[in-house]
Parts: C-alpha cells; structure tokens; sequence
C-alpha cells in the first residue's frame, strides 16, 4: 500500500465484511509528537480471541479464494518499520478495534494520501452505513458523520453525486488547516 | 471541531438538488439499473482500484448513466486486478480484468451504453455447450 488513504480502505472492507453498521475512522496527529494514530472501529461480528491473534498473520485468511490475507499484516508492517506499533482488539459479537501508530519523521513513514477519494469510494458503494470520521492535528480538528450528513439532507440519498462532490470538497478543505 | 451537518452549505446543498429535476430514484427499481461491481480488496487496491471507481463514479454521471456501482471482495483473479463485474439487465454478468481508467471508460462507453462487448473478459461464467 502506497500511503495510508490506501490502508484505511482496505481496513475498512474488513469492517463491512463483518457486517458492521457504525465504523469509526480517527486520526490524530501531532507535529509536537511527531506521532500519528489511526484507529478503526466497527460494530460488526468480532473475532474470537484465537482468531484476533492470527489475523495479522499474512497466511491467515477467511478468503476460501486464496490463501493469503495481507490487509492487516501490511498495515502492521508500515506502522512498525517508522517504529510504531499496531494492535487489534476484538469481542464477537461486539466488533473491533484495529489500532497503528506511526513515527511521523522517520523516513519509512508512508504519506497520507488522498484521503478524500478513499471516503467518496466508501459512501459512494456504502450509503445506508454509517461512516464517523474524525480527524485532528495541533491546531485544528473535523468531523464527517454521514448519519447526520443523511439527515440535514432529508430524502437525498448520500452518494448522489453531488453530495459526493461535496464531502470531497469538505474534507479537503479541512485537511488544508490541519 | 468543524462539522459537516453545522454547516449550512449542506441545507444549501439540499435544496439545490431537490429543485433539480435530475434526482433519480434509484431505490425503487434497483434490479431494472446497470450494476457495476469495483472489486475492492487488498490485492485490488494495490492495483489501482480506487482510481477506477473514482473514475466510473465521476464518468456515470457525467454522461447521464443511470447505474448501481459497488464494492465487492476479492473474486479470486488477483492477476488481472482492477477487476469489475457488470450486470446489465437481463443479461449475464460479465467480469472485466485489468480495468484501468482507459478500460473503464471503453466499458462504459462500448458495453454499458452499447452493449457492444470488449476486450479483456475473465471467463469465469464459462459453459460447455452441452450444459447450456
């Protein structure tokens, strides 16, 4: 995966295989720190703890198509080479908890990315699920509920395109003042 | 913390679509619509699907094509990703392979408004002509 905008949708299909209907994505940076956390929560099926286990394991996978699953492992891998760390709590029934944290000024540390294309592709393909992205620096933060996004816009559905166009522009703008 | 539902560019944003005309239903007769099926795995995303679905999103509506498009998993063709299925109403589904924003495009144009079909087809709805 090229940058994080990458991991965060492949993650997140992991979330909507599982059936989940609320998926949390949080980012938090600090330049201070020179730290970035991402975390990715769902409410779906959960795992048991053996499974929780393996799962960041490459040759582990639910997938009766292949015989690897690479979406965590390569996720673990990008936030352990900047020295950061990466954890995945799950209760079945409840949901999980995927977390990563990355050193923001070692040289192995992937870009962000587009992130705003990665959040049209998920509303676009996902509209009846509810996506709660959070993002915040030192100096500024945002919020993008596409439960409340639904709402203020009564019978219109969220992946119209314009509606689309819009959380792109809304996104962008507010990563430019983190 | 900026949030997009206090913004009152979304009410503008309602009432501007609501006096368009252009608002389709797209609920209602789902199973009559074009389906278009971005796969959307690991394996997948590391080949650029991302950018073909960005790219069908934007070029659907573009050219006035009413169409379903969604994710789905991994199909088993890791080789020949991006892979994208379209259902077009009462026809087979048929999985394109290696579907970059040219191919994408030639879909569209060709198969989906068409029904012309092109190159690049995974045969993974292979019969035998005795089973058919």
């Amino acid at each position: 995966m090229k940058d994080l905008s990458y991991h965060i949708l492949d993650i997140v299909q992991n979330s909507l295989h599982a059936g989940a209907r609320n998926i949390g994505i949080d980012i938090s940076e600090s330049t201070v720190n020179g730290m970035l956390c991402l975390k990715i929560s769902d409410d779906g099926c959960g795992m048991t703890p053996l499974m929780t286990r393996r799962v960041s394991d490459p040759f582990f996978t639910t997938s009766v198509k292949k015989k690897v699953g690479l979406g965590l492992p390569l996720l673990k891998q990008n936030a352990e080479q900047t020295g950061g760390t990466f954890t995945i709590e799950s209760v079945e029934h409840r949901g999980t908890l995927v977390s990563a944290t990355f050193n923001l000024r070692h040289i192995d540390m992937i870009p962000v990315g587009d992130i705003a294309s990665t959040f049209k592709i998920l509303i676009a393909a996902n509209p009846d699920e509810n996506f709660i992205y959070t993002h915040t620096s030192d100096r500024h933060g945002f919020e993008l509920n596409t439960a409340e996004t639904r709402d203020g816009l009564g019978g219109i559905s969220v992946n119209t395109h314009e509606v689309l166009e819009f959380i792109v522009e809304f996104i962008n703008n507010n990563l430019k003042e983190l | 913390m900026n949030k997009i539902k206090n913004l009152a560019d979304l009410r503008e944003l309602k009432e501007k679509l609501q006096s368009k005309t252009k608002l389709r239903e797209k609920s209602e007769y789902p199973e009559q619509l074009v389906q278009i099926k971005v796969a959307m795995a690991t394996c997948c995303i590391a080949s650029g699907s991302r950018e073909t679905m960005n790219y069908i999103v934007d070029e659907l509506d573009k050219r006035n094509i009413d169409a379903v498009v969604t994710q789905t998993g991994c199909m088993g063709y890791c080789y020949a990703e991006p892979t994208v299925e379209v259902i077009i109403p009462g026809k087979e589904s048929i999985v394109f392979g290696y579907v970059d924003v040219k191919k994408a495009d030639e879909i569209i144009e060709k198969y989906v408004k068409g029904g012309m079909l092109v190159e690049g087809i995974i045969p993974m709805n292979y019969k035998k002509i005795d089973e058919q």
